[in-house]
């Protein structure tokens, strides 16, 4: 059986050290003497680190323990670099190691093609890397009615003659591809159902659930799909910033996960946050923080098994003023190729660790 | 296509160019030119050429023409640069301080129009101004195939604002590019060594005798020169060690070397032992067969087809090594019987930046400011002066996606349905103001910056190119030319969509522009 992998992408570099925090390490207080989050608008989750208060929406998910937290998260010498270090975890690539194709088609390869509509894995943002690849039919729609509509205007080339020309043979197959995965959606999405509930309105993430959770209940067969949230980069002033992010992605996700519920979908679908990177452990001169490295990401899903998993790093064993990670991203990745679409891979990793999330 | 010769002497004469080493012409093809072929020379040195520019070159000789296009090859760009070029790293730093102060100053004040204060951003700022000035040399250029060898060797030595965040590092590189864009390669080769933006850009700079940084040595060969399975990891050391101390001034942003950090030491690479410095390793890497090949290959992909001759590649690449020469490479490739079979013509996809130059050159679209155009090309995945990593643009086919394929349709049928142009001074003069602004609504991809809707008012105006029929007007280039040119101007081959035959001219071009075959050259 497979589940359906539903990625939200915290663009920028989230701050985990404000997200999950170590409140009962006094160290925390001394690092972020300014801008640590304060011990009562901590939720404590056990007697050494709490949630931030604004991500209340997600006590539900954590007490009906389908909420699993991996802290740690990271690579060995991290990149600091936005781009750099997206396109590490988008491709599971090592640090000095450049590839092109995402994690989620690498999952794929050499395996049986997933069964679809003539679309795999729909990209309600923008950045399409994860699934990225010959062996995964990818399709960016931020819109589905005006993606339909692009889509009509290319009509269908079947048959057509590329002529030994091989651009032209690529042009057709990406025409060919759009018009499968229009025709598919086209039907599923006509039929689909308002979700039960409406999504928080005031960041793009809200439109992107709406549309994802349009895609499940419509049971269009896809391996994944991508959205994201963007304003993590907490360079300055980030107390209340990062507060009104972390309230948007509870609130989301919450209402995500009751519209899941209501469709009898939510063991069907597995969702994951991730980030660049987080934040260097000190606060900088601006009230903010700058690019650091491991952070804790969210997991959430009616099969997941909900609880803290991997180890929180330690804030008296820093290397460079930067948190060591406990658990490598690859392993998640591996835990997640395996959980939701029964692949094993290892994504060059020597031992991925194996995590019990789902 | 009038190519000015003579600039600065620069202009190698015909002869000497085909001196011996390079056919003079493949046996088969015709010594002139018919529309078409003259069509295929321009769609691949240049970035898109109107019906007038073809017809420049129609029953003209080939290689008399090749000859013309190499000898016009620009050393400067036209266009004047932007006023901070000369200041250095300290001066922008000391700017990028002062905004930082006064946007914490501004923090929470709102401006006289009661919006928030917008802090000035000056290495944003430059950045654009830089894309910005590239875009207009590109338009402005009476050169194109000076611009594409620029894009060329931009996308082969990689440097990106992202990481190197100083622009006026990247315009003399730029320079550098445009300088030795048909020049030497030796020369090239060098000089990108010693440059300030890719000594920032793979850490040169901090390379130093105690502590080698292997970031530019690894590239170097892997991608530069000998590509992937010609060297060791020890050649990687070994190169790493021998440009130790070779930098970046701080203050000024130019080249230095620092003797002290240089590692003098004997070393051994690729079999040689020596105590080699940075220019003995470039020397060498010069005398190995695989660097004239990689860049023969990469030349190839770019202007004939997708699928490099190996037996061909072999032959031009033991050419151009006696001297690295360029033009003459480029001669012989344009003149190479591959290049000329018509069956590899429209063979290539268009980049973004030649799409989107190309269709504003093409339908004379007057565009002020630069800055629409470029944030198409960013969502089109080619943003200059950004390559997405050292490796640079991929190209080919993974331009087309399936999320590409229908942004660069949008863009198209934007331009299609609301920006149609007539002559400038026609709109201006005939058309009521309160129209230009309406029309200027619906420009392609709208602006979300304050400082962008502050921008002058477009002089674009015109009506839909589908359905006005014969009142749709064509600009200046495309005017008064019957719908069968049209569509041979504007597709490398046969419409892939039925296009009407009985179409108006402007019907025609929204078809072709519209068409899947538009994305070829």
């Amino acid at each position: 059986m497979g589940r359906i992998l539903l990625l939200i992408e915290l663009k920028g570099g989230n701050d985990g050290l404000n997200t999950v925090i170590p409140y009962a390490d006094p160290k925390y207080r001394e690092f972020r003497p300014g801008i640590g989050v304060a011990r009562d608008h901590t939720i404590q989750l056990d007697e050494k680190v709490g949630l931030h208060n604004k991500l209340e929406p997600l006590m539900e998910s954590w007490k009906a323990g389908d909420l699993a937290i991996v802290q740690g998260v990271g690579y060995p010498y991290p990149n600091r670099s936005h781009f750099r270090s997206i396109e590490i975890w988008d491709t599971a690539s090592a640090s000095n190691q450049t590839l092109s194709e995402g994690w989620i088609a690498q999952a794929f390869r050499g395996a049986t093609p997933p069964k679809g509509v003539g679309v795999d894995s729909i990209v309600v943002d923008t950045n399409a890397l994860p699934s990225t690849g010959p062996e995964l039919r990818t399709i960016v729609m931020q819109d589905a009615e005006n993606f339909l509509r692009q889509a009509h205007a290319l009509r269908d080339t079947g048959g057509m003659k590329d002529g030994g020309n091989p651009a032209l043979r690529h042009l057709l197959a990406v025409r060919q591809e759009i018009n499968a995965a229009a025709k598919g959606l086209a039907d599923k999405l006509r039929d689909a159902a308002a979700p039960k509930e409406a999504y928080p309105q005031e960041v793009l993430l809200g439109r992107q659930l709406d549309l994802a959770t349009r895609i499940v209940t419509a049971r269009v067969p896809v391996v994944a799909i991508k959205a994201a949230l963007g304003g993590f980069d907490t360079h300055a002033n980030q107390v209340q910033p990062h507060e009104r992010l972390l309230g948007f992605l509870a609130s989301n996700l919450a209402t995500l996960r009751k519209n899941l519920i209501a469709a009898n979908l939510w063991n069907d679908v597995v969702v994951m946050t991730y980030s660049e990177f987080g934040r260097r452990v000190r606060q900088n001169a601006s009230a903010g923080t700058d690019h650091g490295t491991a952070a804790p990401l969210f997991v959430m899903g009616g099969g997941v098994k909900g609880g803290l998993h991997g180890a929180y790093p330690s804030l008296g064993d820093l290397t460079d003023g930067d948190l060591r990670h406990t658990v490598d991203f690859r392993s998640v990745f591996a835990t997640m190729a395996q959980g939701c679409w029964g692949q094993q891979r290892d994504f060059g990793l020597r031992q991925p660790q194996r995590l019990s999330l789902l | 296509m009038v190519a000015p010769i003579g600039r600065r002497g620069f202009v190698v004469g015909t002869a000497a160019l085909s001196a011996g080493l390079w056919p003079l012409r493949p046996g088969h093809a015709a010594a002139t030119m018919d529309f078409d072929e003259a069509r295929h020379l321009l769609s691949r040195t240049t970035f898109g050429a109107t019906p007038a520019e073809i017809r420049a070159l129609e029953s003209q000789d080939y290689v008399a023409t090749v000859d013309r296009l190499l000898a016009g090859v620009r050393r400067d760009a036209v266009t004047s640069p932007p006023g901070w070029l000369h200041e250095g790293p300290a001066e922008l730093q000391r700017q990028v301080q002062v905004a930082r102060a006064e946007a914490a100053e501004a923090k929470g004040k709102v401006g006289v129009d009661g919006k928030p204060l917008q802090p000035e951003r000056p290495l944003q700022e430059q950045s654009r101004e830089l894309r910005n000035w590239w875009i207009e040399e590109m338009l402005a250029t009476d050169q194109p195939l000076t611009e594409r060898m620029v894009l060329f060797w931009h996308n082969h030595f990689t440097s990106s604002l992202m990481k190197v965040r100083f622009p006026p590092s990247l315009f003399r590189q730029n320079a550098l590019f445009r300088r030795e864009a048909l020049g030497n390669f030796a020369t090239l080769l060098k000089e990108v060594a010693r440059d300030p933006a890719m000594l920032i850009y793979l850490d040169g700079m901090r390379s130093v005798a105690r502590q080698p940084n292997e970031n530019f040595a690894r590239e170097l060969l892997e991608l530069f020169t000998l590509g992937e399975g010609h060297y060791s990891e020890a050649d990687i050391k070994a190169a790493a060690r021998a440009f130790t101390g070779w930098t970046v001034d701080r203050q000024t942003g130019h080249f230095k070397t620092r003797d002290n950090e240089h590692d003098g030491g004997e070393k051994t690479f690729l079999g040689q032992t020596g105590r080699f410095d940075g220019d003995a390793i470039i020397a060498i890497l010069l005398n190995h067969p695989r660097t004239a090949e990689t860049i023969v290959e990469k030349l190839w992909r770019e202007f004939v087809s997708l699928k490099p001759d190996p037996a061909e590649v072999k032959k031009l690449a033991a050419g151009f090594r006696a001297n690295y020469e360029l033009k003459p490479l480029m001669r012989a490739i344009l003149l190479s019987a591959q290049f000329r079979d018509p069956a590899n013509r429209g063979a290539l996809i268009k980049s973004p930046v030649e799409l989107i130059v190309g269709t504003v050159h093409l339908l004379g679209l007057p565009v002020p400011e630069k800055t629409q155009l470029v944030r198409m090309m960013i969502g089109l995945g080619q943003m200059p002066f950004d390559p997405p990593n050292v490796k640079g643009w991929p190209g080919g086919e993974s331009w087309i996606s399936t999320y590409t394929l229908l942004l660069r349709q949008q863009f198209l049928r934007r331009i299609v349905e609301a920006t149609t142009v007539a002559s400038m001074e026609g709109a201006m003069m005939s058309s009521p103001r309160n129209r230009r602004i309406e029309r200027r609504e619906q420009l392609p991809m709208r602006s979300d910056e304050g400082t962008m809707q502050m921008a002058e008012p477009r002089p674009i105006e015109g009506r839909s190119l589908r359905y006005a029929g014969d009142e749709a007007k064509l600009g200046p280039t495309l005017a008064g030319v019957d719908s069968a040119t049209l569509l041979r101007t504007l597709l490398p081959r046969a419409p892939i969509d039925t296009v009407d035959p009985s179409h108006t001219p402007g019907a025609t071009v929204a078809s072709a522009l519209l068409d899947t075959a538009y994305q070829l050259k």
